[in-house]
């Protein structure tokens, strides 16, 4: 059901663009005022949420710590894992999020007769997720050569790489292929796993269909519907530059894909995708573990929070305390003190 | 003792239908209701135990009155789903963290499998994801432009008593290890995110009564056991003849509240109370009788523990702050610190935010080494595990290790000093120094991936047996896989609630498994001035050569 209403969801979207590509100022309103408007909604929400996250203090130094503490010098401090030093916590934060580091670790748990629980090796979403991140980021990069003129630099090598199988007149990018096919195992683990299937919201399900069509889109543009690459190029300069303008036919599979790339842009800002984000602001990776070398300071520690006061405590058990030869600031006085509460006896078992 | 047999449970565990087993759950998790039933959930707690923390800390604990958890009338104020919405809104402006574990969960389930109450228990619900599901789909429902707008699509639904139970459920079924914290590729740890559920339990009246009467006690006697200051020391002291029967020497050095001591020693208060800890506490005052260390224990702050760290922040601040009131009030140069886990993770994560600075005291120095610890210098208080493996380093400690020749030990790292800390090392290398036969878990259940004893945060309350054994059943098979391959018949461990909690637990899964503090096992080893010829080890076991 709650793949269906992704599903639902994404083919409304595609079927609306194909729509609106006919209607006359259609073009318009997708090739030129739609991608300004999820632009601006994507630059200004992620930023707003950001700074939303910056807003709140981070109160108290919570690194999770996953390796050996810096404390004696014969004891090896693992660095990567619990680091104390800015250089270190950066150390620790290139690995999370160049390499996905924390994922690496993952395991997959089974329990059998016995009992007996074992813990197996399980590296696949690791896998396809870097495959999935690293193939997004090299498509975004590719898509540079539509945004700038004379095309940067770094585009002609990155294709060169991309598109190394050489297969018939046009070039193949291997990293379109890789993306759908991390995209698919990233939809079928969540929909075959009951676990996932149990835990999973549409939320996760519709930015995954998403994307896939947004690729498949792209691949049927550059392979099947050819579209005119100069009226593209001429539209996607204008936009950087401005001054857009769409000039001939450019075919309404290029307005569908441009469609759900605003769709998602839009999406970005108000969903879990913010994670891209939040990565970099997680107190439990980003902190430093040296909460006893150097103090944290928490912008709202209440200072009127005080303990019981040992003056309260020594007037409640002055007499006992002077019985049994314990020290006492103060020589009892005839009058007993008053106790602070009834309170009832322990419990039997211990409590640590 | 747990309501269903070790036999049964042994079988239950494997074959019972469960998310665990194999099994796949029909309906959808937000149908799916909480129900409680006698052995699944902790009492609430007294209400004199409520009014005493609300006078002390308005506001935050909510109506003291009586109240049953099976009845679906939990007596609550009217406005109760106001105060926990506004609750939400305070302390996603007051943590960062709380935000940020709200927005970006992608729910890839990397940690569903890694949490030991779902591995016991295969319900859903504890799936790491899924516990903070529970409170994220209220926070989308109230605070998300997607969740005000599309609802339950966007897996959003409002503050009902359904959700409340719900919460009080599963929030008391985590034991803030941060296990899951570990494997997420974000890092969000559910501690917090328990952490903040417990707080705004406590707002609208939902405690439990072996959290907040410990803490009760903690606040006025010093300590969780309620032990005035007479009974604390005459415990205390008990234990020093049993050290001279087994040892043949009478300590000098145990006193309490003297001032002028250089340093104040802090211990979790059941190692003075409750037998295995009681050994451990031995074993601390051989150390520091063989290496002559000035040192003295406060009655009145006599508890290393705090249960405020499973109520909210203001109490544990409240408990933590006799520690540097009484340093300074004996006028001490540093503290010393015992073993305990949630203990150290105050102390390590909180104290010196909470009410430091602790300009008052000096930055540790051992007397007896000259070594300065400077990954203290600023809290000023050091562990007792890395004391010892200084003093072991520069061997300042006469050691025989043969006399732990009749134990066959490993290591339990309790979760808050391994993922809170990064404590892993020092223990080891005193173990590895005062007994020849020391064995390691499997590589998945140790370190940082170590597996909670299935009852901290306040759960190793009697009436929840069953659960405690299957969320410890993760920790007990790693140790029963070490008793079958090396003969392990030990469980050492730097913590007081592991030393009460692993102590059932083996006496369910693996009998033959004792269970001690690090210190314990160095006390057995210390060569002592005067002493006897030792013939048992401190709990009284025959020797290895001296049994008949």
């Amino acid at each position: 059901m709650r793949v269906l209403k992704a599903f639902i969801a994404v083919v409304a979207l595609v079927l609306v663009a194909l729509l609106v590509a006919q209607v006359p100022g259609g073009q318009s309103l997708l090739g030129i005022v739609l991608p300004y408007l999820a632009f601006a909604i994507f630059l200004g929400g992620f930023i707003y949420k950001v700074v939303d996250w910056a807003k709140s203090p981070v109160p108290f130094r919570i690194p999770t710590t996953c390796g050996q503490e810096s404390s004696l010098p014969f004891i090896k401090q693992n660095k990567l894992d619990c680091p104390t030093t800015k250089t270190q916590v950066v150390g620790r934060m290139l690995l999370e999020v160049l390499l996905f580091r924390s994922l690496f670790r993952n395991t997959k748990a089974s329990i059998h007769d016995g009992p007996q629980l074992a813990y197996g090796s399980n590296k696949w979403l690791w896998l396809f997720g870097l495959l999935f991140h690293y193939s997004f980021l090299v498509i975004v990069l590719r898509h540079m050569r539509l945004f700038t003129d004379p095309i940067a630099g770094f585009v002609a090598p990155l294709e060169f790489v991309d598109g190394f199988l050489e297969v018939g007149a046009t070039t193949i990018y291997q990293s379109s292929f890789i993306l759908l096919a991390a995209v698919t195992f990233l939809f079928l683990r969540r929909v075959v796993r009951p676990y996932l299937r149990y835990l999973s919201l549409p939320a996760d399900y519709f930015p995954l269909m998403l994307i896939f069509a947004i690729g498949a889109t792209g691949l049927l543009m550059r392979h099947v519907f050819r579209v005119d690459i100069v009226s593209v190029k001429e539209l996607t300069v204008g936009l950087v530059t401005f001054s857009p303008a769409i000039n001939g036919q450019i075919g309404a599979i290029f307005f569908v894909h441009v469609f759900l790339v605003c769709v998602l842009l839009a999406y970005f800002p108000f969903s879990k995708l913010m994670h891209l984000g939040g990565v970099f602001m997680s107190p439990t990776r980003n902190m430093a573990n040296n909460s006893r070398m150097v103090r944290h300071e928490n912008p709202w520690n209440d200072p009127n929070i005080k303990p019981h006061s040992y003056e309260a405590y020594e007037d409640e058990f002055r007499e006992f305390m002077v019985e049994s030869g314990l020290p006492v600031d103060k020589q009892p006085e005839p009058a007993p003190a008053e106790p602070e509460a009834g309170q009832a006896a322990p419990e039997e078992e211990s409590k640590a | 003792m747990a309501d269903t047999k070790a036999a049964e449970m042994k079988v239950k565990v494997v074959k019972e239908p469960s998310l665990m087993t194999g099994s796949v759950p029909t309906r959808d998790w937000w149908d799916v209701e909480a129900i409680f039933k006698p052995g699944n959930y902790c009492y609430p707690a007294k209400k004199s135990i409520v009014e005493y923390h609300g006078k002390n800390l308005p506001g935050l604990f909510g109506e003291p009155r009586d109240w049953e958890v099976e009845s679906d009338d939990w007596v609550l104020p009217d406005n109760w789903k106001e105060i926990i919405i506004n609750g939400i809104k305070e302390r996603l402006d007051k943590f960062r963290s709380l935000k940020i574990f709200m927005d970006c969960c992608v729910r890839c389930g990397a940690c569903a499998d890694k949490c030991h109450f779902f591995l016991g228990t295969g319900d859903p619900k504890n799936m790491p994801v899924m516990r903070a599901e529970l409170f994220r789909s209220v926070y989308r429902n109230d605070f998300t432009t997607a969740g005000r707008i599309l609802g339950e699509i966007a897996g959003a639904r409002p503050m009902t008593f359904k959700v409340l139970k719900e919460w009080f459920m599963y929030f008391y079924q985590c034991t803030e290890c941060r296990r899951c914290s570990v494997f997420c590729p974000y890092g969000i740890d559910t501690a917090e995110v328990t952490m903040m559920g417990r707080e705004l339990l406590h707002l609208v009246g939902v405690g439990t009564n072996w959290i907040l009467e410990p803490a009760a006690n903690s606040n006025r006697t010093g300590n969780h056991l309620g032990l005035q200051p007479h009974t604390f020391k005459e415990n205390a002291e008990f234990l020093i003849d049993d050290i001279e029967e087994a040892t043949g020497v009478r300590l000098e050095s145990l006193n309490f509240n003297r001032k002028g001591a250089e340093v104040l020693f802090i211990i979790p208060s059941a190692d003075v109370f409750a037998d295995p800890g009681i050994f451990t506490f031995m074993g601390y005052l051989l150390i520091f009788e063989q290496i002559g260390l000035d040192y003295t224990i406060s009655t009145y702050s006599s508890e290393g523990g705090n249960f405020g760290l499973f109520t909210n922040n203001e109490l544990m601040k409240k408990l933590n702050a006799k520690m540097y009131a009484e340093a300074k009030r004996l006028g001490v140069k540093w503290i010393l610190g015992g073993e305990c886990g949630h203990m150290w993770r105050v102390i390590h994560q909180y104290m010196n935010t909470m009410n430091g600075p602790a300009d008052f005291l000096e930055v540790p120095r051992s007397p007896i080494t000259g070594t300065v610890f400077e990954n203290a210098a600023a809290t000023k208080m050091v562990h007792i595990s890395e004391f010892t493996a200084d003093l072991i380093h520069h061997n300042k400690l006469k050691i025989d290790k043969s006399r732990n020749d009749h134990r066959t030990v490993t290591f339990h790292d309790s979760c808050n000093t391994a993922r809170g800390m990064g404590l892993l090392d020092e223990p080891r290398y005193i173990l590895k120094n005062v007994c020849n036969n020391f064995y390691e878990m499997p590589e998945n259940t140790t370190r940082d991936k170590t597996f909670c004893c299935g009852s901290g945060t306040g759960l190793n309350t009697g009436e929840i047996m069953d659960l405690r054994m299957r969320a410890g059943l993760p920790r007990a098979n790693a140790v029963r896989y070490v008793a079958d391959r090396h003969g392990v018949d030990m469980l050492s461990c730097v913590c007081a609630i592991d030393r009460a909690t692993l102590l059932a637990l083996n006496q369910y899964w693996n009998p033959e498994v004792e269970v001690c503090g690090v210190s314990e096992l160095v006390g057995n080893a210390l060569v002592m001035e005067g002493e006897k010829e030792r013939e048992t080890d401190l709990r009284f076991t025959p020797l290895a050569g001296m049994e008949g």
